[in-house]
């Protein structure tokens, strides 16, 4: 399964950065998407997999009993995410104001009107 | 308690900049406050005579074994009291001279900011904390030459300063850090304990050699002496504070700070007095043959540097003491000339000594004053001048070696320092003046008392030198590392120094009777080293003009191009040539659910790519992310699971506000071009999957991970570790999670705002059906209750307050999408930005319970009866609301760009 999830963050990554070397502004930003998605899997697969075994001590208990998935990647994704969120929104925003300004979707043409 | 007296001029900096805001006449009453620090300085001063040197210490960043530790020995107080007393008269003087101008404020601020950089200097005995404050004087000495920066010349000469001096800065850093790897201490004191091994290093030489040029360029030894000069842009007071009586000393005092640690060794005598003999020839020549009071001033500072850089480098007992004697008395006369020549400025609008004269009538006082500090300057007796020359005499007779030759040269330069005193401190008061100073008269007492009590100070010292015996003695033990007693004493009997003294003053008569020939027909040296230094930047210059336009080509692609292929180059070297893909640890098999839902992932990956429509896409990434979602909930993260699932709906509804504005996403690149990019985005993909699969596939300890679980529940009070984690073990960095969120929500309002002429049209208007309407209705208080629901549990079981706040803003969205966008924000009763600056308060202010039981900021503090309710659960609302109001604020936002 480790291979598995490496293919795909790679895929990710790949798809990603492809989409980021094209000229749409649109695609630049779908491109920031995937490798948000990609970098926190990565973190997540890179931490260890376990299955179906969350780090939350049952009720009643003062332990818990290995295997558990390990808590610290999980707490870095989990922000993570949200900041990948405030990110995605803040170039989304961003490209919305240079296409209304430039007038252009090309990110070709912003750079050269600049 | 004396670490805060020390730092304080940077509080009374911010004061100084409002206090001038507010009464633009009062700037006076800012010089008690250096004064009230010079008297308790000077006191720590006597007792440290009799009781030796004292750490006072203020841990900064521990870690780093960084700490704002000041050693109040006998060396760094003499300094201090001297930056602080001059920097009193300064103010007062500064008070007049700079009245009614309308930067006043900046002028102050930087003034004071540069007194607590100085005190940092002379007293930190942390060579880290040494640097910053070091590097903080030239800033602030930039800010000061350039305080009247409408001037083309001021600009240039604020830039020159701080390139030459901050270069050297560079330099002391480079040579801390590598005292810090062969000591192992950051301390000076503990440097100067074991200074043998220091010597015997490898690195010994550079260090040095680094070392000397940070004290090089800041006091202004030739080869750089050419900054100090082009100084004298900056107002006179500033010139009389930082470059004669304190900034510029800050590179002998590092010379002395580090003679215990580093001095001693054939190499560092011969460097440090050869500089200082050249620099002290150098400045003493070129100060007689200008005509500008302050250059020539500028130029006999230079002078005067390098003599007592020139007595460091010799470093007998006798040479040490003669420099502190020669540092005190300078700091004396040169400041009180300096406000001399800016009060002649100030009242005849010259400084030009070959059209002054006269003055004496209309301006007595600052004549005496003048006439006192030139005196001094030349060394009459019955001066501290006088003291400190017989005392450099007498070292240098003793020098051995170069002695001779030292005191040959000494003796000229003396002779020539004697004429620029006379220059500047007398001249101008004698002979006739010309017509148009008739009306000059004696300037207000601020101008005048200043160099009156400097002038005067040297006098006394010179009358009753013994004053001076505690002080001095204490600091040259500093520098020594053994215990000073010092008598001074204006008769010393029929000396050798003595004859060298009267021959002195007799050659400074005859230079006086001379002085129009030796201004006019000597030879004047080009520009010099400056020349090399303005070469040097015009080559910096063509080579970034050259290389600059094919590295900035404006584009975006380029840049990420470039990046991308030098991760792939570097990181996939490194990664093939250290650990491969050995499998160390046993691999999770494969479950065919799990197949489904990478094939729903990689599909959606393709589908991004391959779309042609914006709304394709945005579909596409929505089924990778809920893809990646899935996952986490397959392997045991329900938290992420949870939060990624409500971010990624929310993220959907956002691409399709912003995307209806999109067109199409047809390709515009040749098919070549799209190759080479798939070529490289596979090369990344390749790297990373094999990043991917050698970390996870390599034992790593366990030890965070069982820290965090064996003491989430007993001592964060909470079952679920993520969430312990999050708001309690690591609450600092969530802390700036949210802040960062929270400034990211601003930056997308911001913007948004900024074309705010928009007309404010109708909302966007999304088609609604009844039967939405209605579920809706219903489904948003009860999502709402989820989310509080989630919130309160986070702390147990999977909930939390990331996912609580997303959940909370996708149901006002949910409203706002059926009933439009003023309904939802009415629902919502505060505004979004309001709801965010409260959660960041509230995740603060949860924070400071445990200050007031003097623990660190945001320690947990819990109330375990009836029910555990803790400091983390308010940081977990605190994160809820940050979350709901960052939601709510970029859908709104978007929502009402129609």
């Amino acid at each position: 399964m480790e291979v598995l999830l490496a293919v795909a963050s790679g895929m990710l990554y790949a798809a990603g950065i492809y989409l980021m070397l094209r000229r749409r502004l649109a695609q630049l930003i779908i491109g920031l998407g995937l490798l948000s998605n990609g970098t926190n899997l990565l973190i997540f697969t890179a931490g260890g997999l376990t299955r179906a075994r969350p780090p939350v001590v049952p009720d009643g208990s003062d332990t818990l009993v290995p295997p558990y998935a390990d808590p610290v990647p999980q707490a870095l994704v989990l922000t993570a995410i949200v900041i990948g969120f405030g990110l995605l929104a803040f170039s989304l925003v961003l490209a919305h104001r240079v296409h209304a300004i430039s007038g252009s979707d090309d990110v070709d043409d912003v750079g050269r009107a600049g | 308690m004396l670490v805060y007296l020390i730092l304080s001029p940077f509080a009374v900096a911010v004061f100084a900049a409002w206090l001038l805001q507010r009464h633009p006449n009062r700037a006076g009453i800012l010089a008690a406050w250096p004064a009230v620090v010079a008297l308790v300085l000077a006191n720590e001063l006597r007792l440290t005579g009799e009781g030796g040197a004292r750490l006072v210490e203020l841990p900064w960043a521990p870690s780093l074994g960084l700490s704002l530790s000041f050693n109040l020995d006998g060396l760094g107080l003499l300094f201090a009291t001297i930056i602080t007393t001059v920097g009193a008269l300064v103010v007062l003087y500064a008070s007049r001279y700079l009245a009614g101008h309308p930067q006043a404020g900046r002028f102050y601020a930087s003034l004071f900011a540069f007194m607590g950089a100085m005190l940092g200097v002379a007293l930190s005995d942390n060579l880290l904390t040494l640097f910053v404050f070091w590097e903080l004087t030239g800033f602030t000495s930039f800010l000061l030459i350039g305080f009247d920066h409408e001037r083309d010349e001021a600009r240039a000469a604020a830039i020159q300063a701080l390139i030459v001096t901050g270069a050297g800065g560079l330099a002391l850093l480079a040579a801390g850090v590598l005292l810090l790897d062969v000591s192992g201490t950051t301390s000076l004191s503990a440097m100067a304990a074991n200074r043998a091994s220091i010597a015997a290093h490898p690195f010994y030489g550079a260090i040095a050699a680094l070392v000397l040029l940070a004290a090089f360029t800041k006091s202004a030894q030739v080869p750089f002496h050419f900054w100090l000069p082009n100084a004298m842009a900056a107002p006179t007071p500033v010139s009389a504070y930082l470059h004669s009586a304190t900034m510029v000393k800050a590179g002998v005092y590092l010379i002395a700070r580090m003679t215990p640690a580093l001095g001693g060794t054939a190499a560092w005598t011969a460097a440090v007095t050869a500089a200082g003999a050249a620099t002290m020839l150098l400045g003493a020549y070129r100060s007689v043959q200008e005509t500008d009071m302050k250059r020539i001033l500028a130029y006999s500072t230079v002078s005067a540097l390098g003599v007592l850089t020139m007595l460091l480098g010799i470093g007998t007992r006798e040479a040490v003491v003669a420099a502190l004697v020669y540092l005190v008395a300078h700091a004396g006369y040169k400041g009180a000339l300096f406000l001399v020549a800016g009060a002649i400025d100030h009242e005849t609008g010259t400084r030009d000594v070959t059209v002054l004269g006269g003055l004496r009538r209309a301006m007595p006082r600052t004549a005496l004053a003048g006439g006192a500090a030139a005196l001094s300057m030349a060394g009459l007796p019955l001066t501290l001048g006088f003291v400190a020359k017989d005392g450099a005499y007498e070292a240098l007779l003793h020098g051995g070696g170069w002695g001779p030759w030292l005191l040959a040269a000494t003796v000229l330069a003396s002779v020539l320092l004697g004429l620029a005193g006379l220059l500047a401190g007398v001249l101008p008061f004698l002979g006739r003046g010309r017509p148009e100073d008739a009306e000059v008269h004696e300037p207000g007492w601020p101008l005048w008392v200043p160099p009156f009590v400097l002038a005067g100070a040297g006098v006394l010292a010179g009358l009753v030198p013994s004053l001076l015996n505690g002080t001095l003695s204490s600091a040259a033990a500093s520098i020594l590392g053994a215990p000073v007693d010092l008598r001074l004493a204006v008769w010393h009997g029929l000396t050798p120094a003595l004859t060298l003294s009267v021959l002195t003053l007799a050659g400074v008569v005859a230079a006086y009777g001379l002085r129009r020939t030796i201004a006019s027909r000597t030879w004047k040296p080009a520009t010099g080293t400056e020349r090399l230094y303005a070469a040097g930047l015009a080559g910096l210059d063509r080579v970034s003009r050259a290389i600059g336009p094919s590295l900035h080509s404006a584009s975006l692609r380029s840049y990420v191009m470039v990046i991308v292929v030098a991760s792939i180059l570097a990181g996939g070297s490194a990664l093939v040539g250290t650990r491969g893909f050995a499998v160390s640890v046993p691999v999770t098999v494969v479950g065919v659910h799990e197949l489904l839902v990478l094939l729903v992932i990689l599909a959606g990956a393709l589908g991004t790519i391959i779309a042609r429509s914006t709304m394709a896409a945005v579909l596409s990434l929505g089924a990778v992310g809920y893809g990646v979602a899935t996952m986490f909930l397959f392997f045991g993260a329900p938290d992420l699971a949870m939060t990624q699932f409500s971010v990624e709906t929310l993220t959907v509804l956002i691409y399709v506000l912003v995307f209806r504005h999109f067109r199409g996403l047809g390709t515009l690149s040749p098919r070549l071009v799209r190759l080479r990019d798939a070529f490289i985005a596979i090369g990344i993909g390749t790297l990373i999957g094999g990043l991917v699969l050698s970390v996870a596939t390599t034992d790593t300890a366990p030890r965070l991970r069982e820290y965090f679980v064996e003491f989430g529940p007993t001592l964060g009070h909470g079952r679920n570790i993520v969430n312990v984690i999050l708001v309690d073990f690591r609450a600092f960095d969530t802390l700036a999670e949210i802040t960062v969120l929270a400034t990211a929500a601003i930056g997308v309002r911001a913007l948004l705002r900024l074309a705010s002429d928009r007309t404010e049209g109708e909302p966007a208007h999304l088609p609604t059906s009844s039967i939405f309407r209605t579920a809706a209705r219903h489904l948003m208080p009860l999502l709402l209750l989820f989310s509080i629901f989630l919130l309160l549990r986070g702390h147990n079981e999977p909930g939390g307050g990331f996912v609580g706040g997303l959940v909370a803003a996708a149901a006002f969205s949910l409203y706002g999408i059926a009933y439009g966008l003023e309904h939802a924000r009415r629902a919502l009763l505060v505004r979004p930005l309001t709801l965010l600056g409260a959660g960041l308060l509230v995740a603060l202010a949860s924070g400071f319970p445990a200050i007031l039981r003097a623990q660190p900021f945001l320690t947990a503090q819990w109330l375990l009866d009836p029910v555990a309710i803790g400091t983390p659960t308010l940081f977990d609302v605190g994160v809820y609301l940050v979350v709901t109001g960052v939601v709510l604020m970029m859908v709104f936002n978007l929502a009402e760009e129609s």
